[in-house]
């Protein structure tokens, strides 16, 4: 069974959302997401800067079995991304929720964090 | 799915279980990059249980895989004594590759793949029906391969002080027995080591044993980025029916110096005689990406396609093996993901024993 912590959203497509009060959230992908698709090699991660729609695809992770891309679980604008990843593509397979972190974003639309999944009803569908 | 006579072990050891045609199996324990590092560095095993082992036995069995192989048995002149090969159709086509090992001029052991078992069986079957020769598939025997430069001393460890002796004096691709054991230093990762065949109610105390010496449990994920650095071809993806050895950087493993008639032969003949249209290289991706199966290679000689394609932990970026025209020489571009990379044409191995081979970076 895989890790899904409770303080966190989640998105159909595996994306993790940390949101921060002040109007900013952190994305990443779930652990069963990155059990699914093995050792990470590379990561392409959106520049500051980017905006994006909810349901872009906006970053890729390509691990050894296939690449993937993740997708904005809401609108915004990219103000920050993990620059770590680029020399250590493994922290996604070792702390996805934590040191493993993709990108940061300023949200055009906090409203839609109520179309999120909460952790209950994401573990219900990954683990189907 | 079937299951090996490891399953329970694999389980055990936190192994994340996959479909591999019709077997269930680890893809890994964890880290199929980890489990890479530690066959190049330490020792690492794979179950191997899933391959096909076949014995020909009778006063024919010489003469029969004489016929029946592209590589020439006659090379192998001592008990043990083993050699890779193909077994090709009419066509010169591969039907399968594969390892035999001669352990008595009546008894032959062939290690076929297990995703071609049944088209094996079928055709060893039909050839063996003009020779005096029995064909008998062991299904009852499992298999462990124990592999990397520590492979050797650790599985010694195990064996009493008679059989060591033996096996440390023991050549590359030979077999020995010890009780149920057979016992073959042959593997597929380019790295030192043992395949070792033994009664599947066995195989877990083996197992088990080599955990206890520091063996780490590997799985298919690594098998297949080992082999591809290794050079080693995966048949169904780097040669099939279709295809002769010699378009599959297998013309090595053809024995055609003299008049040996074998199934095959005159079709080879016949390509060489027109003269060859395609080989199989190696390519390494300059920048960042990954190599995978089925991408379309540019190059200034015409197209071709990658046929293998992996990540390399041991150089840091991709490699593949590809099929391109004769003429494909030093760069290409490869159409990964609607963007073409740039990549080097190199001669396999990229690895050998544990270094990274000249002339690949």
């Amino acid at each position: 069974m895989s890790e899904i912590p409770s303080d966190l959203l989640y998105r159909e497509s595996h994306e993790w959302v940390r949101y921060d009060e002040d109007g900013t959230a952190t994305v990443g992908i779930s652990d069963h997401a990155q059990a699914q698709l093995g050792d990470m090699v590379f990561v392409e991660l959106p520049e500051p800067g980017m905006s994006y729609e909810q349901g872009d695809a906006c970053a890729v992770v390509e691990s050894v079995k296939a690449a993937s891309d993740v997708y904005a679980p809401l609108t915004g604008e990219v103000i920050e991304n993990n620059s770590a990843l680029e020399d250590s593509p493994e922290l996604v397979n070792s702390d996805p929720y934590g040191d493993g972190w993709l990108f940061r974003m300023q949200l055009s639309n906090p409203s839609e964090l109520d179309g999120l999944l909460n952790p209950e009803a994401y573990a219900e569908q990954a683990e189907s | 799915m079937r299951r090996t006579p490891l399953y329970d072990a694999h389980l055990a050891a936190g192994a994340r279980m996959v479909d591999f045609v019709g077997w269930a199996l680890p893809i890994n324990y964890g880290s199929q990059i980890d489990e890479h590092h530690q066959v190049r560095t330490d020792a690492g095993m794979f179950d191997v249980s899933h391959m096909t082992v076949v014995d020909i036995r009778g006063p024919q069995a010489r003469a029969f895989l004489s016929k029946l192989l592209a590589n020439d048995v006659a090379r192998l002149k001592s008990r043990g004594k083993a050699l890779y090969s193909c077994m090709l159709n009419e066509r010169g086509g591969v039907i399968d590759d594969l390892i035999t090992y001669c352990m008595a001029e009546d008894w032959f052991r062939m290690v076929v793949n297990a995703a071609t078992r049944d088209k094996d069986l079928a055709w060893l079957e039909r050839q063996a029906a003009e020779f005096s020769i029995a064909v008998t598939e062991h299904h009852e025997l499992a298999m462990i391969a124990v592999q990397g430069p520590q492979a050797r001393g650790k599985a010694h460890a195990l064996l009493p002080a008679a059989v060591v002796d033996e096996l440390r004096a023991i050549k590359p691709f030979t077999a020995v027995e010890y009780g149920t054991m057979f016992i073959a230093r042959t593997g597929y990762t380019g790295e030192d080591g043992y395949e070792i065949m033994l009664p599947g109610d066995e195989a877990q105390k083996v197992w088990n044993a080599l955990l206890g010496e520091g063996v780490k449990p590997c799985g298919l994920g690594a098998r297949d980025t080992l082999r591809l650095e290794a050079g080693m071809n995966l048949y169904g993806q780097d040669m099939d029916d279709d295809v002769t050895p010699l378009e599959s950087g297998l013309a090595w493993t053809v024995a055609m110096k003299d008049e040996r008639s074998f199934i095959g032969r005159a079709a080879l003949e016949r390509q060489l005689a027109e003269g060859l249209r395609s080989k199989l290289v190696g390519l390494v991706l300059e920048g960042r990406g990954v190599l995978r199966p089925h991408q379309k290679v540019l190059t200034a000689a015409g197209e071709g396609t990658t046929t293998s394609g992996s990540f390399s932990p041991t150089l840091q970026r991709a490699i593949a093996f590809a099929r391109v025209p004769v003429g494909a020489h030093e760069k290409c571009a490869v159409d990964v993901r609607g963007k073409e990379l740039p990549a080097r044409i190199v001669q396999p191995p990229f690895v050998r024993n544990g270094e990274v081979c000249e002339g690949i970076l």
